[in-house]
């Protein structure tokens, strides 16, 4: 099949097949389901026990990519240009080439990320998705209403901030740049990865200040 | 969920990589999805620890492993393939339609839909 058999109005020129499922992603949906229909698992217990996890690991390589644009404004700046490049510079790739931008948040503009139903979360990046993120409410939901969608998270924003949502595609997956938070002049850029959640790389949160993180 | 539960996996699998704290590290989604749904058919008494773990170690001494260790999770999934099929829960044959199956409804949804075996054009 090709690309206009999609149905979808994103322009980014020649993209084959929006998802792809490697052999071992497809070997586990297949136990999955096979363990679901016999009524071992549920998803809910699974998500349960993923969800345990999920905040704690992963890897940690976007918090070094944000740190790094937080005290380097020349890797900032080439960040800004052009991220798949940048990023690739500390050694991480996707899994697929896929490429990448980098949305900086400022005084002016939150950035928020949706987009995890399909395959195109960039978890080399950004670590393992939340299971919340996954649903498909928060999707539709994030694009209508996201100021709602972002003050359930405990994340209010004055009202004069204006809040960008990014739809992540097949070849596009974005990559939010929390703004630096006040009090970290002295730190390490080890220690200010520290202060970089998954969560506010995809926007649905803030950086840490040191004094929370404690 | 209790937490105990989930220690004896962590403690029992052999070479599982962990972080300086002792979680599981997965490098990929699909790892934590296998992770727990070995640690939730544990909990609901479908196999031991014990067999777990034969089954498990008897996938990581096999010959040819990667001298880095990055298909650590290829051999857990092995290895939890094979158990269930021991256990007559599925067979491989079931298991390679599914597999698949999913491999084409993956390539048949469009971005930004979920991506449901259903969507498979041959199913």
């Amino acid at each position: 099949m090709s690309a206009h058999d999609h149905g979808h109005d994103h322009d980014h020129g020649d993209h084959h097949h929006d998802n792809h499922f490697t052999d071992m992603e497809a070997r586990v949906k297949a136990l999955e389901t096979v363990l679901t229909e016999k009524g071992l698992i549920d998803l809910a217990a699974i998500d349960a026990i993923v969800e345990t996890y999920e905040t704690k690991i992963g890897p940690r390589n976007g918090a070094r990519v944000v740190a790094k644009a937080w005290v380097d404004p020349d890797f900032a700046e080439w960040l800004k240009r052009d991220a798949t490049a940048a990023i690739a510079s500390l050694g991480y790739t996707g899994r697929q080439g896929e490429h990448m931008r980098a949305v900086f948040n400022t005084a002016d503009t939150h950035n928020l990320v949706v987009c995890t139903l399909c395959s195109c979360y960039p978890w080399s990046v950004l670590g393992l998705p939340p299971v919340w993120y996954k649903a498909p409410p928060y999707r539709s939901r994030a694009v209508i209403d996201p100021r709602g969608v972002l003050a359930e998270f405990g994340l209010t924003l004055s009202e004069d901030r204006r809040i960008r949502v990014w739809d992540s595609t097949a070849e596009l997956r974005y990559l939010v740049v929390p703004e630096r938070p006040a009090g970290t002049d002295g730190l390490s850029e080890e220690e200010l990865a520290d202060l970089v959640t998954r969560d506010s790389m995809i926007g649905t949160g803030l950086a840490l200040s040191p004094e929370t993180q404690r | 969920m209790s937490t105990c539960k989930t220690t004896s996996p962590l403690a029992a699998s052999a070479e599982l990589p962990k972080s300086p704290e002792g979680d599981p590290v997965f490098a990929e989604p699909w790892q934590a999805s296998a992770f727990a749904m070995t640690v939730r058919l544990h909990e609901k008494g479908v196999f031991s620890w014990n067999e777990w773990a034969e089954a498990l170690s008897a996938e990581l001494y096999k010959p040819g492993r990667k001298a880095d260790a990055s298909d650590y999770f290829d051999c857990w999934v092995a290895a939890l393939s094979r158990l269930v099929t021991e256990l007559s829960i599925t067979s491989n044959g079931q298991l390679d339609t599914l597999t698949k199956s999913w491999q084409r409804a993956a390539e048949a949804t469009p971005h930004g839909k979920p991506i449901l075996i259903e969507n498979d054009p041959l199913r």
